[in-house]
C-alpha cells in the first residue's frame, strides 16, 4: 500500500520535471521559463522526495530530504531573481 | 527487475555521451557551458550507480559546479566576438577526430578483457585485508591517505603550482562591491549551512563517503558566496596568512612524513596506532589549502588586465 501512494507521488513528480523541461524548452521569453522551473524545483522535487522517503521509512531520511528540498527551493528561488534582474537590466 | 536496470544505465550512458559530444559542438561557448556543467552533473549520477559515493561528490562538487563556475566567470572576460566560433570541416580536425575513435575502441577493449579475465590479483582484496591497520574505515580514505599518500601529496603540489601560476598573472581582482539583496539573504543561509556540511564531510570521511577533498570544495563555495557578497576573505586574510592557508596542504604532508621518519626511517609510514590521527591532521591541514587554492582560481584577474573590466 505504502508502495503504491509512494510509487504515484514519484510519477507526479517526474510528471512536473518533464512540464518544467517543456516549459524551458518551449515557452517564448526568459521569465515565462524561469516560471516553468522554479516549478521544477518546488512541487516536482518535493513529491519525489516525499515519495523516496514513504519507501525508505526513517524519519533521519525524512528530514534530509526536508532539509535538501529547502535548500534547493531557496537557492532556486534566488537564482530565478538573480536572472531575471540581470535581464530586466540587460534589456533596458 | 534486472532488464529495467540495464536500460536505464544505457540510458544513461548514452545521454552522457550526447552531452559530451554536443558540449564540443555547440556554436558558442554561452552554451556550450551549461551543457559541460550538465555533463559533469550526470556524470556524478553515473559514479553513485557505480556505487562510488566519493567520487560522485567529489565530481558534482568540484567537476560541475567549480569548474563550471569558473568556465562562467572566464566567459564573462571573452569579448562578445569570442562567444561564437564557427565550426569548420579540415583535415586536421577529421585528422584528430579519427585518431580519438581508435583510441576509444582500444580503450573500451582493454577494460573489456580486463573486466572479463577474472584472473589475477584484485586490488580490493588487498586494500579490505589491509584496512584495519591503516586508521580508518572508508577504503577510499585508506587508499588516499594512507597507502599512496605519496600520490595524494603529489596532488596538493600540483594545486599549490596551479594556484601560483595563477597568482603570478596579478594580485587577485576584487568581488563585486554591492550585493544584490537577495543574494546577501541566501547567503545568510547557505554560508553557515556550507561550513557545518564542509566540516562534517571532512570529518565522516574517516568511515562514510568524504574526505578532504569533497570538503575543501563545500568550503571553497562558501568563500566564493561570500566573495560575491562583497566580503572578499581571499583578499581579506592578509599577505603572511594568504601564504599558510595556501602552502598548509603541502608543508603539512611533508612535515608529518618526515616526523615518522623519526620511527620507522621511511617517508610517510605510519605508526599503526597513531595511523588514524595522523591523516586526521593532514586531512584538515589539506581542506584548508584546497578552500583557499579554489576561492583563489575564482579571484583570478581579467584578461586584459584590472582596467579592462
Amino acid at each position: 500500500m505504502i508502495e503504491v501512494i509512494a510509487g504515484f507521488l514519484i510519477l507526479t513528480g517526474a510528471g512536473f520535471f518533464i512540464a518544467g523541461s517543456i516549459g524551458l524548452l518551449r515557452l517564448p521569453d526568459l521569465c515565462c521559463r524561469l516560471h516553468a522551473l522554479t516549478k521544477v524545483d518546488n512541487l516536482g522535487l518535493g513529491l519525489t522526495l516525499i515519495g523516496i522517503t514513504l519507501l525508505e521509512g526513517s524519519v533521519v531520511f525524512g528530514l534530509k530530504a526536508l532539509l535538501t528540498w529547502l535548500l534547493v527551493m531557496v537557492s532556486g528561488a534566488a537564482s530565478a531573481h538573480l536572472i531575471a534582474n540581470f535581464d530586466s537590466r540587460q534589456t533596458e | 527487475m534486472s532488464a529495467a536496470v540495464t536500460l536505464v544505465d544505457l540510458v544513461l550512458s548514452a545521454v552522457l555521451i550526447v552531452l559530451a559530444c554536443s558540449a564540443l559542438a555547440v556554436r558558442s561557448l554561452r552554451q556550450g557551458i551549461p551543457l559541460f556543467i550538465s555533463f559533469g552533473l550526470l556524470l556524478a549520477l553515473i559514479w553513485a550507480r557505480l556505487a562510488a559515493p566519493d567520487l560522485a561528490i567529489a565530481e558534482a562538487a568540484i567537476g560541475a559546479g567549480l569548474t563550471g563556475g569558473l568556465l562562467m566567470v572566464s566567459l564573462r572576460e571573452l569579448p562578445t566576438a569570442a562567444n561564437a566560433f564557427a565550426v569548420r570541416f579540415s583535415a586536421g580536425r577529421v585528422l584528430v577526430d579519427l585518431l580519438t575513435l581508435i583510441l576509444m575502441v582500444v580503450f573500451t577493449y582493454a577494460f573489456w578483457s580486463g573486466l572479463e579475465s577474472n584472473d589475477g590479483g584484485r586490488l580490493v582484496n588487498d586494500v579490505s585485508a589491509r584496512l584495519p591497520e591503516s586508521g580508518v574505515s572508508n577504503p577510499v580514505t585508506a587508499v588516499l591517505l594512507n597507502f599512496r599518500a605519496y600520490d595524494t601529496l603529489l596532488e596538493l603540489a600540483v594545486l599549490l603550482a596551479a594556484v601560483l601560476g595563477i597568482r603570478s598573472v596579478g594580485a587577485p581582482f576584487p568581488g563585486p562591491g554591492t550585493a544584490n539583496v537577495m543574494l546577501s539573504g541566501l547567503s545568510n543561509w547557505i554560508v553557515p549551512v556550507l561550513i557545518v556540511t564542509g566540516g562534517y564531510v571532512l570529518w565522516a570521511g574517516a568511515d562514510t563517503p568524504g574526505g578532504a577533498f569533497q570538503a575543501g570544495a563545500i568550503l571553497a563555495a562558501a568563500l566564493i558566496m561570500l566573495r560575491l557578497n562583497g566580503h572578499d576573505v581571499v583578499q581579506g586574510i592578509g599577505l603572511r596568512a594568504e601564504r599558510v592557508s595556501l602552502s598548509c596542504g603541502v608543508m603539512g604532508f611533508l612535515l608529518v612524513g618526515g616526523a615518522v621518519m623519526l620511527n620507522d626511517s621511511v617517508f610517510l609510514r605510519y605508526p599503526t596506532e597513531w595511523a588514524g590521527s595522523l591523516i586526521l591532521v593532514i586531512e584538515v591541514l589539506a581542506t584548508m589549502a584546497i578552500t583557499f587554492s579554489l576561492a583563489n582560481a575564482f579571484a583570478a584577474p581579467p584578461a586584459g588586465g584590472p582596467a579592462s573590466v
